[in-house]
């Protein structure tokens, strides 16, 4: 097992386990932390395989901007000891068995494409990812969508602030 | 001037319109009025049109009348159906007897129905006249769907007019009734004009007569027998006699329109007019031969232990009428359109001279409380007796003439035809002369109030009496037979309508033979009741074979018993079983389950976004499986469809 | 890398993130476990244009074949960006209006 095969195995376990963990802490503060330790284990993944470009954007709109406004909205309303009450078993059970059977019929689906089997992806080579290339493509033939993102902002940074203003 | 005949039921139409529209604002001899008038003009334009075809037979005799188009009834593409008017012999005789007798009957309403109030009085004379409008468009149409028209409004009037005191549930249940023993008929009707129209597409008469080769032997036996099932509706034979007898819940007037001039004899009218067909229907001749018969040796049966004066004279018209199915069925058309017109004037008569009678007595009906009322009401009396010696086919009256034509026919088709018709009619003259004897002889039997208030009708009902007395004697001249010396005048006119009488020859002794027969019959039968029954009339309950004649072999019980029960016993189980557990259940069932499940479904919804991404999950894992697995499922359904 | 593994990581990651939706009632856990489910989508995004890229490459050394996918997933961050901010104002509003972040207690939807 090379050292790619390693680094890929670890991330994966690191990312699988920080998901679960986000889903099992009680605490919110905690959730974020793990979500934040998966997102790193994601850009690992993006590193591996040479798009390092959305590697960094990963990290710093994930991991940095969002996670941290999370951590903001969290502290802000001291949501860290709000226990939940209740516990529904019943539909605890049904939601994790859906989502059981939804991720077998999933991975049955893919195992029997032709289009699948002994695929690859590239590893450490290609330059798709880098950021020369996807500048190029994002300011030539995607300029008309990039300049829309920018509207988009606008207006979910004016929504924001209309929702949250205290009326 | 052939286009004058469309004013032949205008008139009755337009009286009709008055009279019930302004039946509140009108006053009594207004509403008389214009009645009459109507029946009047529309009689007068009759006698015209009579004219004009006698003009036209002597002119081309032979030449059949051409139809008059009014315009187009239905039309949709090749099929077309004209609303036209055929004014020719037959028709003629017809509206003749129906405007004639009608106006007479109109004229002694107005006398006969004062009492009633101003609004009814008006109701009545509306029906009336619409009753006799009817009864021209089926005389006059030119094609069996106008007639089937007539036919229906007919039955409709005679409805309205049986139930006229529609305050007394039994005279409503009569009119139902009639009502109902007419759609059976009505059915077979529509039937056999449905019959006509997929076989030769068309059913005006001239076409249908002309077209005759292209039905089949079991096409024309069909289509005339089931014709015949809409006569013996109308005309009231056997099985469909029974409403006839309860018509009689109606004012006497309206009886005589019914049993005498309209209504009743629109079956002989539809035969007779269908008489090239029937000429070609062996077999239906035979039946109607049959129970042409039967209904007249069974109603005559019944008449004799019947006290109502109106019933006997109901069940004589049933026998009369088997008469003229008879004659029909042996192919005597001419014999049977002839004693329609006799009976027309005598029954006619009868009816009023009861009617005249009963006003009398005060709506007294029960010949058992009458008696000696010659010396009271002497008009009504001379008329009456005039009426029974025609009806008992006493020489030289008309029913004489008349009779003896269909029993010759008979004779010449089977002498057991003959025998029963002889029997028949002696057993008319003896309960024709029961009826008189018991009412008119002997000595007064009601109460003295009754005595002291009888007193001879007016004019206005005495007069139509004595015109009908005297067309009832004379009226048997129109058709006096060859071997009397006579020429028979109704058989040359209607010759060129009936083009398939049957003709028979016997011999000029044996004609002889059999007049001296039944007259001799009759005079003896007339002579026993009168002997028997003036004197010391049949007061007391029948007993025996009386009591079942009187009961009218209860034929009303059976068919009470073998019809109306079984038909309400499965009304019943429809309604309570099929209707409230199967119909309501299913109807119920439908809404039930909707509401449960509705009610289950609701559940569903529970407002919890969790449960709706739940749901949303496993309908995605469903969409999986069955993208997965497309090809078995296609291969599923197809085998299912 | 085999494509298979890509996939079956970020299925797992897609029906952790479901699981967490459905299971927990916190609404700020509930907005993570989503983010956590647009990166599944990422990743696999990314890996199946490092797949594409590599069988085109295979014939034409200097082709951009593969480059759409991960613009792609820099636009599905855009938007979750925006998404954030907007979902965490209603979060805050939600707070602010029933003291609570817990999903059942917003079930007006029912009545």
């Amino acid at each position: 097992m090379g050292i790619l095969q390693f680094l890929f195995w670890l991330l994966s376990a690191v990312a699988l386990t920080g998901a679960i963990m986000v889903l099992a802490s009680k605490n919110p503060v905690h959730s974020v932390l793990w979500l934040i330790v998966v997102f790193f284990a994601i850009s690992g993944h993006y590193v591996l395989l040479n798009a390092q470009f959305l590697a960094v954007v990963n990290l710093i709109v994930y991991a940095g901007a969002i996670m941290v406004l999370f951590l903001f909205v969290i502290m802000l309303m001291n949501l860290n000891t709000v226990i939940e009450t209740r516990k529904n078993l019943w539909m605890k059970a049904a939601g994790i068995i859906s989502g059981g059977i939804l991720f077998l019929i999933m991975i049955s689906v893919v195992r029997s494409s032709a289009d699948m089997v002994s695929r690859t992806a590239q590893l450490k080579e290609g330059s798709i990812g880098l950021i020369e290339t996807l500048g190029k493509v994002l300011f030539t033939q995607y300029v008309v969508p990039f300049e829309i993102s920018s509207v988009l902002f606008l207006s979910a940074m004016v929504g924001a602030v209309v929702i949250g203003k205290k009326d | 001037m052939s286009n004058l005949v469309f004013l032949v039921p205008l008139f009755p139409l337009l009286g009709f319109l008055i009279n019930g529209l302004f039946r509140k604002s009108l006053s009594k001899p207004m509403i008389g009025v214009i009645g009459c008038g109507a029946l009047l003009a529309s009689f007068v334009v009759s006698a015209i049109l009579f004219g004009n075809v006698a003009a036209a037979n002597r002119l081309h005799p032979g030449q059949p009348i051409p139809a008059t188009v009014l315009f187009d009834f239905i039309n949709v593409s090749s099929f077309k159906i004209q609303f036209a008017f055929l004014a020719d012999q037959l028709s003629c005789l017809f509206l003749l007897i129906i405007t004639g007798i009608g106006f007479l009957i109109h004229l002694y309403s107005t006398s006969y129905m004062h009492e009633e109030p101003t609004e009814h009085y008006g109701r009545y004379f509306a029906y009336l006249n619409l009753f006799v409008f009817s009864m021209l468009l089926l005389v006059l149409g030119a094609n069996y769907l106008v007639m089937f028209i007539g036919w229906e409004g007919v039955g409709l009037c005679s409805y309205l007019l049986i139930g006229f005191w529609f305050k007394n549930d039994n005279y409503n249940y009569a009119a139902k009734k009639a009502f109902v023993m007419n759609r059976i008929g009505d059915l077979g009707f529509l039937l056999a004009m449905f019959w006509l129209l997929a076989k030769l597409g068309t059913v005006d008469y001239n076409q249908v007569f002309a077209k005759t080769a292209l039905l089949s032997k079991t096409d024309i036996t069909a289509i005339t027998l089931l014709f015949f099932v809409g006569a013996a509706g109308k005309s009231a034979q056997i099985p469909l006699y029974t409403w006839l007898p309860d018509a009689m819940a109606g004012p006497t007037p309206v009886s005589a329109l019914i049993h005498a001039a309209t209504m009743v004899t629109a079956g002989i009218y539809m035969i007779a007019r269908s008489n090239v067909l029937y000429s070609l229907a062996e077999c239906t001749q035979h039946v109607i031969a049959i129970i042409g018969l039967a209904t007249a040796l069974f109603a005559a049966t019944i008449a004799i232990k019947q006290n109502d004066i109106k019933k006997v004279l109901a069940y004589s018209t049933v026998s009369q009428l088997g008469y003229m199915f008879l004659g029909l069925g042996v192919g005597a058309y001419t014999g049977a359109v002839f004693h329609v017109m006799t009976h027309a004037f005598f029954k006619a008569l009868l009816f009023l001279g009861a009617g005249s009678v009963i006003h009398a007595m005060h709506h007294e009906q029960d010949i058992r409380n009458m008696g000696g009322l010659k010396k009271y009401l002497p008009k009504t009396h001379l008329t009456f007796l005039l009426g029974c010696l025609a009806i008992a086919g006493i020489p030289p009256f008309s029913g004489f003439f008349s009779k003896d034509e269909i029993l010759a026919a008979a004779y010449a088709h089977s002498p057991i035809y003959w025998g029963i018709g002889v029997a028949t009619a002696a057993l008319t003259a003896f309960y024709m002369f029961r009826l008189y004897a018991t009412t008119f002889l002997g000595n007064f039997r009601g109460t003295h109030d009754q005595q002291h208030h009888l007193h001879e009708s007016p004019a206005a009902m005495t007069i139509p009496l004595m015109v009908l007395a005297l067309l009832s004697v004379s009226g048997g001249f129109a058709g006096v037979p060859e071997v009397l010396g006579g020429d028979h005048q109704l058989h040359g006119w209607l010759s060129g309508v009936i083009t398939s009488e049957k003709t028979h020859h016997l011999e000029h002794s044996t004609e002889y033979l059999l007049m001296g027969v039944s007259v001799a019959l009759a005079v003896l039968a007339s002579v026993f009741a009168i002997s028997r029954y003036s004197k010391k009339p049949e007061l007391q309950e029948a007993t025996g074979l009386g009591k079942v004649l009187q009961n009218k072999w209860y034929i009303d019980e059976l068919y009470d018993a073998v019809i109306v029960k079984p038909l309400l016993k499965l009304a019943d189980v429809l309604k309570n079983v099929v209707e409230k557990s199967g119909i309501d259940g299913i109807v119920n069932g439908v809404g039930k389950f909707v509401h449960y499940s509705s009610r289950q479904l609701r559940l569903l919804q529970s407002g919890l976004v969790g449960s709706y991404i739940l749901v949303i999950v496993l309908s995605i894992v469903v969409l999986f499986l069955v993208f997965w697995n497309q090809s078995i499922i296609l291969q599923f359904v197809q085998k299912i469809f | 890398m085999p494509i298979q593994y890509y996939i079956a990581l970020a299925s797992c990651l897609f029906c952790i993130g479901i699981v967490g939706v459905l299971v927990r009632r916190n609404a700020i856990i509930i907005f993570m476990c989503i983010e956590l489910m647009l990166n599944a989508v990422n990743l696999l995004l990314v890996a199946f244009s490092k797949m594409y890229h590599g069988g085109a490459a295979l014939s034409n050394a200097t082709t951009t074949a593969g480059v759409d996918g991960q613009l792609f997933v820099f636009f599905i961050m855009v938007v979750a960006a925006a998404e954030v901010s907007v979902g965490l104002a209603v979060i805050v509003m939600m707070y602010r209006n029933v003291h609570s972040v817990d999903v059942n207690f917003l079930n007006r939807l029912k009545n």
